[in-house]
C-alpha cells in the first residue's frame, strides 16, 4: 500500500514536470532543457514572496506563481523567440545555458544551502494516513493538484479559443499564422503555461521537503517521462511518469537504491529503441526533427 | 558552413601535389614556425599557474576536437561527451589501480572502450535524429556514470580513484612541464589527425552527411557505418583525453564528470563556431580559461569580498550569459569575429568581396 502511495505520489510529481515539457514541445518543437531551473526558481520565488506577504500564505503562493508564469513569457519573448528557426542544437543549447544562468543568480541570492519555504510561510506539513499507507499533506496536495492542472488542459485544449490555436499552431505552424493565428502569442502561452506549471511542481516539492540546488535533477528525470509517452502527447506524459515512477520506486525497493538516479534514463533508453515516438506520440515526430 | 579563408593572392597550385600540401606558402610556414617556437619556450617563462592552464587548454581541445568531428562536421548531436571522458578516466583508472597496468596498457585500454562506447551511443543514431539523439546521448551519460559510481562505492573508493604518475622506461613522467609537453603533443597529434581525416573520402561522408541525409544516401554514402566512424572516432578520441586527463590530475572520481561538463564541451564547440577545428581550439581556450578571468575580475571589483565565497556562482552565472550571447548575437562563434576580422584587412580599403569571387 505504502508502494503504491509513492508511486503515485512520485508519479505526479513526474506527469507534472513532464507536462511542461510536452506543452512547449507541441506547440514549437522546441526541447526545454531549462525546465528543472525554472521549476526551482519557482520554488524560490516562493520563498521571496513568503518573506514579503508574510501575512498570508495564499496571497504568496498566488504571488509567486503569477511570478512564474511571467518568467516563462520574459523567457520567450527575449531569448526563444530569436532562436525560432536556428539550428535543434543552438535552441537546445540555449535553454541548457538559460538554465546555468538562472542557477547561478538562485545560488547567488539564496545561497546553496536548503530551504524552508514551508517555514516561511508559517504552514504545517502534517502527514496523513490513507489505509496503511502515510503520505504528507503537500504530496497530497501535489497529486490533486496533477489531475486538475491535466484535466484543465484538455478542457482548455479541446475546446478552449486559444487552446485551438495552440493545437494549430503545434500541428502546421506556418498554416496556423495564414489562418491568421498570432504564432508568437501562442508560443508565448505555451511557454507561460508550461512554467507554471513547472514551479507549482517545484513550489509544493519545496513546500513538502524543502528546496536545494539539486531541484533541477527531477526535473530532468521527469523528462523521460514525457518522452516515454510521447513528447507531444499530454496524456501520453500522464501514462509515462506513471511508468517511469513505477520502474524508479519498485527498482529502488527491490534492487538497490542507488539506482534511483538512473533508473528513469534507462527506461528513456529502451524506449528510443523500442519506439522512439513514445506511447502516443505521432510518428512523423522523428522525420521533421 | 564556412568559405575556405580567404588569401590575398591567386590560385596558382599546377598539380596534386601542391594541391595536397597541407601548408602552402612560405608565410604559412613561417607563421607556424613562430607559433610552434612560442608553444616550446612557454614553459620555460611561465608561472606554474599559467602552465597548468595552458596544460587544461590542450586538454580542453582534444576534446573539442573529438566533438567537433562529431557535432560540427558529422552533423551527430551528442550531450554525453563527459561520459566518455569519464569512461576513457576510469578505464585507465581501474586498469591502473587494480592491475597495475603501465601507461602504454591503459592508453590503448581507454580507446578501445571509447571504441566500443562510441558503437553503443552511435546506434541510436541509426535511427534518431537531432533532438532525440541528443537526448539518447544524454541518457547514455547518466548510465556511464551511474556505472562509475557503482565501481566506487562497491570498491571503497567512494571518495574518487587515485592514480600513481606514469612510468616509461623506469623514468616517472611528471612534473608540470613535462606535462606541457605530452598534452601539446596529444592536441597537435588530434589536430593533424582531424585535419586529415576531413579532407579524405570519410571526411568528406561526413559533410555530406551533415548537410543533408538524403542525398548523401542517394549519392552511395553509407550513412549507418559513415555515422558510427563518427562515434567511434570521435569517442575513441575522447577517451584518450580521459586517459590523458587521469594521469594530469592524478585522481579519478565522478564528480569531475557530471552534466555541465558535457555542457562545457559542447559550449566550446559553439562559442568557438560551429563546423570549423580552429573554432573548436579557440572555444577550447575561452572555456577553459573563461572562469579563471571571471574570477580576476571579481577580485578587481571593490566589494570583491562579499563574493569571494559564491564565486562558483557568479562563474555559472557569467557562463551561462555569455553562452546566451553567444548564440544570440554571433551564432557563427569566435571563427566567425576571426574571419571578419581576417577579411577586414584583406579587402582593405574596400568593404565587400566582389560578388564573382564571394560565391565561390
Amino acid at each position: 500500500m505504502q508502494l503504491i502511495t509513492n508511486i503515485v505520489v512520485l508519479a505526479s510529481i513526474y506527469s507534472l514536470i513532464a507536462c511542461g515539457y510536452v506543452l512547449i514541445y507541441r506547440v514549437s518543437r522546441a526541447l526545454n532543457l531549462a525546465h528543472g531551473e525554472l521549476m526551482m526558481l519557482g520554488a524560490y520565488l516562493l520563498l521571496a514572496t513568503a518573506s514579503l506577504f508574510s501575512g498570508s500564505a495564499v496571497l504568496a503562493i498566488v504571488a509567486a506563481v503569477a511570478l512564474s508564469a511571467t518568467t516563462g513569457v520574459l523567457v520567450y519573448v527575449l531569448l526563444m523567440r530569436k532562436m525560432t528557426g536556428e539550428m535543434v542544437l543552438a535552441a537546445i543549447l540555449t535553454t541548457v545555458a538559460l538554465g546555468i544562468l538562472v542557477r547561478g543568480v538562485l545560488v547567488l541570492i539564496w545561497s546553496s544551502q536548503q530551504q524552508y519555504p514551508a517555514q516561511a510561510l508559517h504552514v504545517g506539513n502534517p502527514t496523513l494516513a490513507i489505509g496503511s499507507a502515510h503520505v504528507s499533506a503537500w504530496s497530497l496536495v501535489l497529486v490533486l493538484l496533477n489531475a486538475a492542472v491535466y484535466g484543465g488542459l484538455f478542457i482548455f485544449l479541446r475546446y478552449g479559443r486559444w487552446g485551438i490555436r495552440m493545437r494549430a499552431a503545434g500541428q502546421n505552424a506556418l498554416l496556423a499564422a495564414q489562418r491568421g493565428i498570432n504564432l508568437h502569442r501562442v508560443y508565448a502561452l505555451a511557454w507561460a503555461l508550461s512554467t507554471f506549471t513547472g514551479a507549482a511542481a517545484g513550489m509544493l516539492i519545496a513546500l513538502d521537503s524543502g528546496v536545494t540546488m539539486s531541484m533541477p535533477v527531477i526535473a530532468l528525470k521527469a523528462f523521460p517521462a514525457a518522452l516515454v509517452g510521447g513528447l507531444d502527447s499530454l496524456a501520453g506524459a500522464l501514462l509515462g511518469g506513471l511508468i517511469v515512477a513505477s520502474a524508479e520506486v519498485l527498482l529502488i525497493y527491490y534492487v538497490d537504491p542507488l539506482l534511483s538516479d538512473v533508473v528513469p534514463f534507462v527506461v528513456l533508453i529502451a524506449m528510443l529503441i523500442v519506439r522512439p515516438w513514445g506511447l502516443f506520440g505521432t510518428r512523423e515526430e522523428l522525420d521533421r526533427v | 558552413m564556412f568559405r575556405a579563408p580567404p588569401r590575398a593572392s591567386g590560385y596558382f597550385r599546377t598539380d596534386y601535389g601542391q594541391d595536397l600540401k597541407l601548408i602552402q606558402t612560405r608565410a604559412e610556414w613561417s607563421a607556424l614556425l613562430a607559433f610552434t617556437a612560442i608553444l616550446i619556450a612557454t614553459p620555460f617563462f611561465a608561472s606554474p599557474f599559467l602552465l597548468d592552464l595552458c596544460s587544461q587548454v590542450f586538454l580542453a581541445s582534444i576534446g573539442a576536437l573529438s566533438l567537433m568531428l562529431l557535432t560540427g562536421y558529422a552533423g551527430q548531436i551528442s550531450l554525453g561527451h563527459a561520459g566518455l571522458i569519464a569512461a576513457g578516466a576510469f578505464t585507465t583508472g581501474i586498469l591502473a589501480r587494480e592491475m597495475n597496468a603501465p601507461f602504454w596498457i591503459t592508453l590503448p585500454a581507454s580507446a578501445l572502450t571509447g571504441i566500443v562506447l562510441g558503437l553503443i551511443f552511435g546506434l541510436p543514431s541509426l535511427r534518431l535524429r537531432g533532438l532525440y539523439l541528443a537526448v539518447s546521448t544524454l541518457a547514455l551519460h547518466f548510465v556511464v556514470i551511474y556505472l562509475g559510481g557503482e565501481y566506487e562505492t562497491n570498491r571503497g573508493f567512494s571518495t574518487g580513484i587515485l592514480i600513481d604518475p606514469p612510468t616509461l622506461f623506469r623514468w616517472k613522467i611528471s612534473g608540470a612541464r613535462v606535462w606541457y609537453f605530452i598534452l601539446l603533443a596529444f592536441a597537435a597529434g588530434t589536430l593533424l589527425a582531424c585535419i586529415n581525416l576531413l579532407r579524405s573520402r570519410s571526411g568528406r561522408a561526413f559533410r555530406a552527411i551533415r548537410a543533408r541525409e538524403t542525398v548523401a544516401e542517394a549519392l552511395g554514402i553509407g550513412i549507418a557505418q559513415y555515422k558510427l566512424l563518427a562515434f567511434v572516432v570521435s569517442s575513441a578520441i575522447t577517451s584518450v583525453a580521459g586517459c590523458l586527463f587521469a594521469y594530469y590530475r592524478g585522481f579519478v572520481s565522478v564528480e569531475a564528470f557530471d552534466l555541465f561538463l558535457s555542457i562545457q564541451y559542447v559550449a566550446m564547440i559553439i562559442v568557438g563556431g560551429m563546423g570549423s577545428l580552429l573554432g573548436a581550439l579557440l572555444g577550447a581556450a575561452f572555456v577553459t580559461v573563461f572562469p579563471y578571468a571571471i574570477e580576476g575580475l571579481v577580485g578587481l571589483l571593490p566589494n570583491a569580498k562579499v563574493l569571494a565565497g559564491d564565486i562558483f556562482a557568479v562563474n555559472y552565472a557569467a557562463f551561462g550569459l555569455v553562452m546566451i550571447l553567444f548564440l544570440l548575437l554571433e551564432p557563427l562563434g569566435l571563427v566567425g569575429i576571426w574571419r571578419r576580422v581576417q577579411n577586414y584587412f584583406l579587402l582593405w580599403p574596400f568593404k565587400y568581396r566582389p560578388l564573382a569571387s564571394a560565391r565561390k
